[in-house]
């Protein structure tokens, strides 16, 4: 008779007792949307305003009742991760937002025959017409503006990786945090905030000075990308080579190792996915800068591969020159699609060149395997 | 292929403080020195003063002579990095290069160095300093891995072979086992015993019982109190200090009363 006197309980562990139930989230999460739903019908819907409804209401409902349930301290635990959710996904928004909208915009110049292979040479505002009003497709291409984005960059990067790569080797090797070093790295900090405008005209003006008045070519852009480049390529060096353990640097030493080919064989190759990936971090951040461009390589229509001579485009002057002067000012839609057209191929630029340094990091990085 | 080092009136400075204070101490060639002492006396700094590795660090300096075989390592002209081709150095920690596999490890005093050596002769280099560190049987079938996937005393005596690649004349080792597992600390006290018939061993120890098993001679180094500088208190056969010191303090240090 004794074991009926026992209360019957369910067979949960007396452990784990005042817990909520696993699926507890998404039985809110769907009354969230249910109530945040009703709620927006009253005062007019949209999805915008749903989404946050939602998300408050699904806060407070998964708060409260882990409070009733579960005590202070797993309520306070439930309100960090919704918020720090919350903040995640309130960063995620305009990326995601970004992207689907050049994809949706872009796609359509991306896919016109010759987009990747014409330049604007030519194309003049009556084949525009022709295309919006007779159906004709949209000619004209991206390719000048392509291979001055390429080129202007690539010299840019040939600038500014030796002197950024070297400035960083005399911080953290040679510098011993003397007057000099201090020096240097604090007019580091001052170019990192020069706006990139200045540094266009600093590269006009100096060129002016030393070639001749006028002077406007794909260098030019590339020495104002440099300024641009170089405090971003010294920092993230800097920090890479600061990381690498002094027990190297003496072990190399202790070799008998002078202390040049120390750094040369030991430091850098230890880094050199880090400042690998620092210097394509660089690279992305210059590579759509618009202002400087203007200024110092002026803009082409045509193709122009020559880094050193004439006027050069880019793909962000591209996209501003085709957005606020479009080709045929009446109908100004397929000089649009053009644009959104190069912003998406930046883009995938951009893209690409964050996959690439992810490569070469994994390419370079210490190995640990057995 | 050994030397002796004889230093004379050694004054060790970080900056203006004065960390090791006047040391006379001669080291037997082809013997093992063991340098024992508290945390903080200075038996670290002294002995990175041996290979001029103390200077590396910004600020320090010595004063006085340290003759190696009868030449001043810090006479005037002196190349540091000449010195430390010939005295070479163990670390605490096991710091094999993470960029290169065992056998680049093993070979790094020669190609850091851009020494022109034929893969024939690079393959004898290596398996007689992987054999000279008791390391050859456990890696031999592995020596394009990387150093960094071996066991703490593996990665050690990766070390402890690399020293030993650049045929130095002296081999320091700055506390080699205080990382190290008990069966790994025994290899390597092993090790010091074979290394003895061909180099001379100075070794930096915190554990006596270390210094008694593989050391000849024994140097006791103490400090007065923080701040003031470390001194060499007593040195001699290992037997004695061990078993009959002649200074108070080492005797309360080796029998456990203090440090």
């Amino acid at each position: 008779m004794s074991s009926t006197l026992t209360p019957v309980r369910s067979k949960r562990s007396a452990l784990t007792k005042g817990q909520l139930p696993p699926f507890a989230p998404y039985v809110v999460l769907a009354l969230a949307l249910i109530i945040g739903a009703a709620i927006l019908a009253l005062i007019g819907f949209n999805a915008f305003g749903w989404g946050i409804v939602s998300a408050i209401l699904f806060a407070a409902g998964l708060v409260g009742w882990s409070g009733v349930v579960e005590g202070s301290r797993k309520a306070k635990d439930k309100l960090a991760t919704c918020l720090v959710v919350g903040s995640f996904l309130i960063a995620l928004l305009p990326l995601i937002s970004v992207i689907w909208t050049v994809l949706v915009n872009g796609i359509p110049g991306l896919i016109s025959p010759g987009f990747l292979t014409s330049s604007m040479n030519g194309v003049t505002g009556v084949y525009d017409n022709k295309a919006v009003e007779e159906g004709a497709p949209v000619i004209g291409g991206i390719y000048h503006a392509l291979i001055g984005t390429i080129q202007i960059t690539l010299v840019a990067t040939v600038i500014s990786v030796p002197v950024g790569l070297l400035t960083a080797i005399y911080l953290v090797e040679y510098g011993n945090d003397g007057r000099l070093a201090r020096a240097i790295t604090f007019f580091v900090d001052v170019m990192t905030g020069i706006p990139s405008i200045v540094a266009g005209l600093f590269a006009a003006a100096f060129f002016f000075a030393v070639v001749g008045p006028g002077t406007k070519t794909g260098a030019v852009a590339a020495v104002a990308l440099a300024v641009l480049m170089i405090p971003v390529v010294v920092r993230s060096s800097e920090e890479m080579l600061k990381i690498v353990p002094n027990e190297l640097r003496e072990a190399a030493y202790a070799l008998g190792v002078r202390k040049w080919r120390t750094i040369l064989k030991v430091v850098i190759p230890t880094a050199i996915s880090g400042i690998a990936s620092g210097v394509t971090l660089a690279i992305a951040r210059v590579i759509g800068e618009t202002a400087p461009i203007l200024v110092t390589a002026g803009f082409a229509t045509s193709i122009n591969s020559n880094v050193f001579g004439g006027w050069m485009a880019s793909l962000p002057t591209f996209i501003y020159t085709q957005i606020l002067n479009p080709t045929s000012p009446a109908n100004p839609d397929p000089s649009s699609q053009r644009a959104w057209g190069a912003a998406l191929v930046l883009i995938i630029l951009v893209m690409v060149l964050n996959l690439g340094a992810r490569l070469i990091a994994k390419a370079f990085a210490p190995k640990t395997g057995r | 292929m050994s030397k002796r080092i004889d230093v004379k009136d050694l004054n060790v400075y970080y900056g203006d403080f004065l960390a090791v204070e006047d040391v006379s101490i001669n080291i037997e060639a082809k013997s093992v020195t063991a340098f024992i002492g508290p945390s903080g006396c200075g038996k670290s700094t002294f002995l990175r003063t041996l290979n001029r590795m103390h200077e590396v660090l910004p600020g320090a300096r010595v004063e006085g002579e340290v003759l190696l075989d009868g030449d001043n390592l810090y006479g005037p002209g002196v190349d540091p990095v000449s010195v430390r081709a010939q005295i070479g150095m163990v670390f605490q920690r096991p710091n094999p290069f993470p960029t290169m596999s065992i056998r680049d490890n093993v070979l790094a005093g020669v190609k850091l160095n851009n020494k022109k050596i034929s893969k024939g002769e690079a393959d004898v280099l290596v398996e007689r300093s992987l054999k000279g560190a008791n390391l050859w049987n456990e890696v031999k079938d592995r020596l394009e891995k990387p150093g960094s996937g071996l066991s703490g005393g593996q990665q050690q005596r990766l070390c402890i072979a690399r020293a030993i690649a650049v045929e130095p004349q002296v081999i320091l080792m700055d506390e080699p086992c205080s990382a190290l597992d008990p069966i790994s600390t025994l290899a390597i006290e092993d090790l010091i015993n074979e290394l003895k018939d061909q180099y001379t061993v100075v070794i930096v120890t915190h554990n006596m019982q270390q210094a008694a098993r593989v050391s000849d001679k024994t140097a006791f180094f103490n400090i007065a109190g923080t701040g003031k500088p470390g001194k060499l208190i007593e040195y001699g056969n290992t037997q004695n200090i061990f078993s009959n010191p002649t200074v108070k303090a080492t005797e309360d240090y080796v029998s456990g009363r203090f440090g």
